[in-house]
C-alpha cells in the first residue's frame, strides 16, 4: 500500500505512507492525550490568573475623597441613588473580610516512557477518557471561579460607595442638602413611569407560572425544582410501578449488602468460616441479586409506566405484570439460596442460577413480552416511540440470551465458554444498556421538557447496537483456546461499538443543550448527567480492554470488576435512580428529601470513584507485575492498599442505598406537599 | 416509514437481526467447537473421589477467583508447559440434569490458576492445612479458609487424614486433632489431577506469543544476573518453606541451617531439586514433589534458587556456578531416560 507519491512538498515527503493523525496509532493518542493536557493546563492557569485578580481586588484602598472627585461621583448618581441617600442616613454596612479561595492542583502528569505500557493505544485511550471528567471538573471550576470574582467585584463596588459617604459627610448638612436635592430635581424630570404598568397588581389567571420560589433564607443545598403535577395514573398501575421499584430497591440494599461484605473480606478473609457466607458462594449472589434483583426489576418497572404511557393507552394487563414481578422476585429468592447453599450452574458468570431457577426468570421475561406487546398493539399514535423500541427489543434479547444460556444442545467443551462469553455479554449489553437507553429516551426529554435532540441519531444507535453488541461477547477469553477467528471478531466487535456509544451519547448531551441551566434546580438531571458520562467512558473503556495489547495487563486482573461497577453501577445504576426520581413523585404525588437525594448522589458517584480508581491502578500494575513474570503472591500484596480503597468507596456507595431506599419510603407514604409551598402563587 | 410503525414487523426484524448474529457468533462456533474436538489420547479420565471434589470445586464457586487456563502469551507460562488448547476441554460434557458443562476456565485470577497445580503442588500434607487456613502457609492470602471440610476429634482412626494446624489458627478449644474430612479429601484428590495433558508425539506444541525481547537480546554475558534468586524461590519454594526458609514445624523442613542446603557439594540438593524427596516422611515431613522437572527449570534458575537459599536467612555456603549445576542437572535428565 505504499504508493511512490509526487514529493513536491519538502515536508510531506518526510512522512510518505503514514498519515500525520491517525486514531489506531500510538502517535495519534499521545497526541489528544498531550492535546487535553494542553487543555488542563491552559485551564488551570486561567483559573490561577483569575485567582490571583480575586486576590488583587480583596484588600480595599482606603484613601480619602476630594471635593472634585465627589463632585464627579454625584454627577454619576441617578435620582433614586439621591433619594435613597437622602432617606437613610447611612448606606449599607460594611462587608465582611472576603474569604480567598484557595485552589489545589495537583494535576497528575504520566511521563510517556518508552518500552513501557504507556505506549500502549489502549492504555492512551483509557488515559484520553480518565482526563474527560477532569476536564470537566475543570469547566465548572472555572465558572465557580468566575462567580466568586464577580461577588469580590460586588464588595469592591460597595467598599466605593461606602469611601463615598464618608466622603459626602464631610460636607455640611446644609451644603449637602442643597447639593443633593439640585441634582435630584434636574435627574427627577420626566414622565410619571406607571404610563405602561397602570394601577392593576400582577395575577397568573391562565396558570402559567410554577415553581415560583420567593423563600430567600439562607439553606445548607439549593432547593430544586419540585415534581410538577402532572394528570393522575391510574392508580392501580401505579401501585404496580411502585411495587417493582420497591421490591428492585429491596434487592439493591440486600444485594449490595453482600456485595460490601465480600469487599470487606478481600481485607479481612478471616471474618468468619461459615460455608454459606465464604467468598466463592457469596460473590455470585452479590452479582446475581443486583443484576436480575435490582436493575432488572427497577428496569421493568420503569417500562410498565413508560410503555402504556408513550402508547396513550392504559396497559394490557395488570395482572401479569404482578405475576411477572413475584416470579422474578421468586428467580431471585431461590436462586440465592441455592448459590449459598452450593447449588449452582457450575461456574458460568450471571450464569449460576440453575435452570429451574432461570426459568422463573425466563417465564416472567415472556409474560412481559406478551403484556408490552399487546399495549403496544393498541396504541393511539401511529409510531412506536423508539423507548418502545429500545424497551421491547430488551425483553425479546433477555428471553434469546437466557434460551441460548441455559439449553444444553451447545455446551460440551469449548461450547460451553463460547456460549458463557456471547451470555454474560449479552446478558450485559443486550438486556440492561438496551433496556436503560430506552429508559433514558423516555425521561431524559421529560426532565429537560425538550424533545429528544434527533431520533435518527436514536435509531441508528440501536441498529448499530444490535450489530456490533451481539459479537463482542468472546472478548473475555482473548487468547484463551476458542478459536482466533471468533475472538479477532469480538475485538473488531468491540471497536465497532464506538458507532452506538457516540451516536447515543451525543444525542443525550445535544438534549441537554440550551438546558444545562436545568441541571442546577434538579434534582434528577445529575443522576442523568453522570449516567451519560459513565455511558461514554465506561463503554468506551470496554473497547479500550479488548484489545490483543491490553489484554496482556488487565485481562484476569481487578481492573474487570472496576470495570463492570462503572459500567452497571455508573451507567444502569445512575440511570434506575434517576428514573424513579422522576417517576414516583408522579405517581404517589409525594416527594423526597431533597437533601437526602443529594447526599445519596454525591455518596454514590464518590463512593464509585473510591471503588473504581484505585482497582484501575493496582489491577494495572498488579499485571505488569505478572508480565515481569514476578511471584505471584507479589501481586496479592501489591493490591492490599488499593483493596482497603475498594472497602471504604464500597461502603460509601452502601450507605448511598439506605438513604435511596429511605427516600423512596418518604416518596410513597411519608411526606406531603407542604401547602406553604404553593402559598405564594396566592401572594399579590 | 411504515416499517417504523409497524410493531410486528419492526419486532420480528428485531428479533432475527438478534437471533441470526447469535446463530453466526455463538451457537455455531459452539457447535462447530463440540464436533470436532476429542479429548487427547493421553487424558486421563478423573478418578472417582476427583469427580466428587470436582463438585466440591464448583459447589464453592472457586472458579470466581482461580482461573484453569493457560493462555499463549508469554506471562502465562508460570501455569503450564504449553497454551491450553480446545481439546484440553473436550471431554467436559454436562455434569446432570441440574448443572451445566464446568469447564471452570474462568475470568479472574485473584488467585493462582490451577491447570497444573496437581504437578505443581501435589503435597496433600500442604493442600489440606492450606484448606483449612491459607494463612497458615502463605501469610499474605485472601484465600478463605474451609475450615468445614475438617472435622476434630480426640482419638483419630489410623485411616484417619490428621492435618498438623498451628494453635492460633484452630477454629476450636485446640485439643483434640484436626482430621480432614471425606470431601476434603476428594477436594484434594480433584486438585491434584489437575494436570497438563502431553500432546500426542510429533505434534507441535502451540506457541507462547508476546515474548519477552529483551532477554532473547541480551542472551550470551549476563545470563546469571538475569535471574532472580529470591523471585524463584517466592514462586517455587516459599509457599512451603517459607519466606523466612524455617519451614513449617511438622510438615515442611527448614532450609535455615539445613545441611543438605549447606553442604559444599551441591549434588543431593540438585537431586532433591530435580527429583523430589521422601525421605523424613517418618519425622512428620510429607514427600517433596520434584519442583524442577515439574516447573521446567532450567540450570540458571535452579542455580539462582540454590544461591538464595544458600545465602539467606543466616545461611552462608558456598555459591554454585550455572554451569556446575548444569553438568549435575544433565546428568539427572540422562539416569531419568535411561532408567
Amino acid at each position: 500500500m505504499c504508493y511512490s507519491l509526487p514529493t513536491t512538498h519538502l515536508l510531506f515527503s518526510a512522512m510518505i505512507g503514514k498519515a500525520f493523525f491517525s486514531f489506531h496509532s500510538v502517535a495519534g493518542w499521545t497526541l489528544i492525550l498531550l492535546f487535553l493536557i494542553f487543555i488542563l493546563l491552559v485551564a488551570t492557569l486561567y483559573l490561577y490568573f483569575r485567582t490571583t485578580e480575586i486576590r488583587a481586588l480583596a484588600p480595599g484602598r482606603k484613601a480619602e475623597m476630594d471635593k472634585r472627585q465627589l463632585a464627579e461621583y454625584i454627577s454619576t448618581l441617578d435620582k433614586q441613588q439621591i433619594d435613597r441617600y437622602l432617606e437613610n442616613a447611612k448606606p449599607s454596612s460594611g462587608c465582611k473580610e472576603p474569604g480567598v479561595t484557595r485552589l489545589a492542583f495537583a494535576p497528575l502528569l504520566l511521563g510517556i516512557t518508552q518500552g513501557s505500557i504507556w505506549g500502549e493505544t489502549g492504555v492512551l485511550i483509557m488515559l484520553v477518557l480518565l482526563l474527560l471528567p477532569v476536564l470537566a471538573g475543570i469547566v465548572v471550576m472555572i465558572f465557580k471561579v468566575g462567580n466568586i470574582l464577580r461577588r469580590e467585584r460586588e464588595k469592591q463596588r460597595l467598599a466605593e460607595a461606602k469611601r463615598f459617604s464618608e466622603g459626602l459627610s464631610i460636607l455640611s448638612p446644609a451644603e449637602r442638602q442643597a447639593l443633593l436635592t439640585e441634582r435630584r430635581d434636574a435627574l427627577g424630570y420626566g414622565l410619571t413611569q406607571r404610563e405602561l404598568i397602570g394601577e392593576l397588581p400582577p395575577e397568573d389567571k391562565k396558570g402559567l407560572l410554577s415553581n415560583v420560589t420567593s423563600q430567600a433564607a439562607l439553606t445548607v443545598v439549593p432547593l430544586k425544582k419540585r415534581a410538577v403535577k402532572r394528570p393522575p395514573i391510574d392508580p392501580a398501575l401505579a401501585r404496580l410501578v411502585l411495587a417493582y421499584i420497591g421490591c428492585a430497591t429491596f434487592w439493591l440494599v440486600v444485594g449490595t449488602t453482600v456485595g460490601e461484605y465480600l469487599g470487606i473480606k478481600f481485607v479481612a478473609p478471616d471474618a468468619d468460616h461459615v460455608s454459606w457466607l465464604s467468598f466463592g458462594r457469596l460473590r455470585p449472589v452479590h452479582t446475581n441479586m443486583v443484576f436480575w434483583g435490582w436493575a432488572s426489576l427497577g428496569m421493568l418497572g420503569l417500562g410498565y409506566y413508560i410503555v402504556p404511557r408513550v402508547g396513550n393507552n392504559p396497559l394490557a394487563s395488570l395482572r401479569k405484570g404482578w405475576y411477572s414481578l413475584w416470579l422474578i422476585n421468586a428467580a431471585v429468592l431461590f436462586g440465592s439460596l441455592c448459590l449459598m447453599g452450593g447449588i449452582n450452574n457450575a461456574g458460568g458468570e450471571y450464569r449460576e442460577y440453575i435452570w429451574p431457577v432461570m426459568a422463573l426468570f425466563a417465564i416472567a421475561l415472556m409474560i412481559t413480552l406478551i403484556n408490552f406487546l399487546q399495549t403496544i398493539g393498541r396504541r393511539k399514535p401511529k409510531e412506536i416511540y423508539i423507548s418502545n423500541w429500545y424497551i421491547v427489543a430488551a425483553i425479546i434479547f433477555g428471553l434469546v440470551i437466557v434460551t441460548v444460556g441455559y439449553l444444553p444442545f451447545w455446551q460440551d467443551g469449548l461450547g460451553e465458554t463460547i456460549v458463557q462469553g456471547y451470555y454474560m455479554h449479552q446478558a450485559v449489553g443486550m438486556w440492561f444498556m438496551m433496556f436503560t437507553l430506552g429508559i433514558v429516551y423516555y425521561f431524559l426529554p421529560q426532565q429537560l421538557n425538550r424533545p429528544i435532540y434527533s431520533y435518527s441519531l436514536g435509531i441508528l444507535a440501536f441498529w448499530t447496537q444490535i450489530l456490533f453488541y451481539t459479537v463482542i461477547g468472546t472478548h473475555h477469553f482473548i487468547f484463551s483456546s476458542i478459536p482466533w477467528w471468533l475472538q479477532t471478531f469480538a475485538i473488531v466487535g468491540s471497536v465497532g461499538m464506538i458507532i452506538p456509544v457516540a451516536a447515543g451519547t451525543t444525542n443525550f448531551i445535544l438534549t441537554f443543550k440550551g438546558g444545562w441551566h436545568k441541571l442546577s434546580s434538579s434534582y434528577t438531571l445529575p443522576f442523568f448527567l453522570v449516567g451519560v458520562v459513565f455511558y461514554f467512558t465506561g463503554s468506551m473503556q470496554g473497547t479500550a480492554e479488548a484489545f490483543r495489547s491490553t489484554n496482556l495487563f488487565w485481562h484476569f486482573t481487578d481492573f474487570t470488576v472496576a470495570h463492570s461497577h462503572l459500567t452497571m453501577y455508573g451507567i444502569i445504576s445512575f440511570f434506575l435512580w434517576a428514573g424513579m426520581y422522576a417517576v414516583v413523585p408522579r405517581l404517589t404525588g409525594r416527594e423526597p428529601p431533597q437533601i437526602l437525594v443529594g447526599t445519596h448522589f454525591w455518596m454514590a458517584l464518590i463512593g464509585l470513584l473510591f471503588y473504581t480508581v484505585p482497582l484501575m491502578y493496582g489491577g494495572t500494575l498488579k499485571g505488569l507485575l505478572w508480565i515481569a513474570g514476578k511471584p505471584f503472591i507479589e501481586g496479592v500484596t501489591l493490591m492490599e492498599p488499593f483493596w482497603l480503597w475498594r472497602a471504604i468507596g464500597g461502603s460509601l456507595m452502601w450507605l448511598s442505598h439506605f438513604f435511596f431506599a429511605y427516600n423512596l419510603y418518604k416518596m410513597t407514604t411519608a411526606t406531603r406537599i407542604k401547602q406553604k409551598d404553593y402559598g405564594i402563587l396566592q401572594q399579590p | 416509514m411504515e416499517f417504523f410503525n409497524n410493531h410486528k414487523k419492526l419486532f420480528r426484524a428485531v428479533f432475527l437481526f438478534f437471533g441470526g448474529l447469535t446463530l453466526l457468533v455463538a451457537i455455531m462456533p459452539a457447535l462447530d467447537n463440540q464436533r470436532n474436538f476429542r479429548p487427547l489420547p493421553d487424558a486421563e479420565p478423573l478418578s472417582d473421589a476427583a469427580v466428587k471434589g470436582k463438585m466440591i470445586f464448583i459447589a464453592n464457586g472457586c472458579v470466581a477467583c482461580h482461573t484453569q487456563q493457560v493462555r499463549n502469551v508469554d506471562m502465562d507460562k508460570t501455569w503450564g508447559s504449553r497454551p491450553s488448547i480446545a481439546a484440553d476441554y473436550a471431554g467436559d460434557h454436562r455434569i446432570d440434569v441440574w448443572r451445566n458443562t464446568a469447564t471452570l476456565m474462568g475470568t479472574e485470577r485473584t488467585g493462582p490458576d490451577l491447570t497444573n497445580v496437581g504437578l505443581r503442588q501435589p503435597s496433600a500434607a500442604w493442600n489440606l492445612t492450606h484448606l483449612y487456613n491459607p494463612r497458615i502457609l502463605v501469610k499474605e492470602s485472601v484465600m478463605p479458609a474451609y475450615t468445614w471440610l475438617f472435622t476434630t476429634t480426640m482419638n483419630p482412626n489410623p485411616e484417619d487424614v490428621v492435618v498438623n494446624v498451628p494453635a492460633e489458627f484452630r477454629d476450636d478449644a485446640g485439643d483434640g486433632k484436626v482430621v480432614a474430612t471425606p470431601e476434603a479429601l476428594q477436594l484434594l484428590a480433584y486438585l491434584q489431577s489437575l494436570k497438563q495433558t502431553k500432546l500426542p508425539d510429533g505434534r507441535p506444541v502451540p506457541d507462547f506469543l508476546f515474548k519477552k525481547k529483551d532477554k532473547a537480546e541480551s542472551g550470551g554475558s549476563g545470563k546469571t544476573t538475569a535471574f532472580d534468586g529470591a523471585a524463584l524461590y517466592a514462586t517455587n519454594c516459599q509457599s512451603c518453606h517459607q519466606p523466612n526458609g524455617e519451614g513449617l514445624k511438622g510438615a515442611f523442613p527448614p532450609l535455615k541451617g539445613s545441611l543438605v542446603v549447606l553442604n559444599d557439594n551441591p549434588e543431593i540438593m540438585v537431586n532433591i531439586i530435580m527429583n523430589g524427596y521422601s525421605g523424613r516422611i517418618k519425622e512428620g515431613y510429607g514427600p517433596m514433589p520434584a519442583v524442577g522437572t515439574n516447573n521446567n527449570l532450567s540450570p540458571e534458575e535452579i542455580t539462582a534458587i540454590m544461591n538464595h537459599e544458600k545465602t539467606s536467612w543466616g545461611n552462608n555456603a558456598r555459591a554454585v556456578s550455572p554451569d556446575e549445576i548444569k553438568k549435575l542437572v544433565d546428568l539427572i535428565k540422562l539416569q531419568g531416560t535411561t532408567k
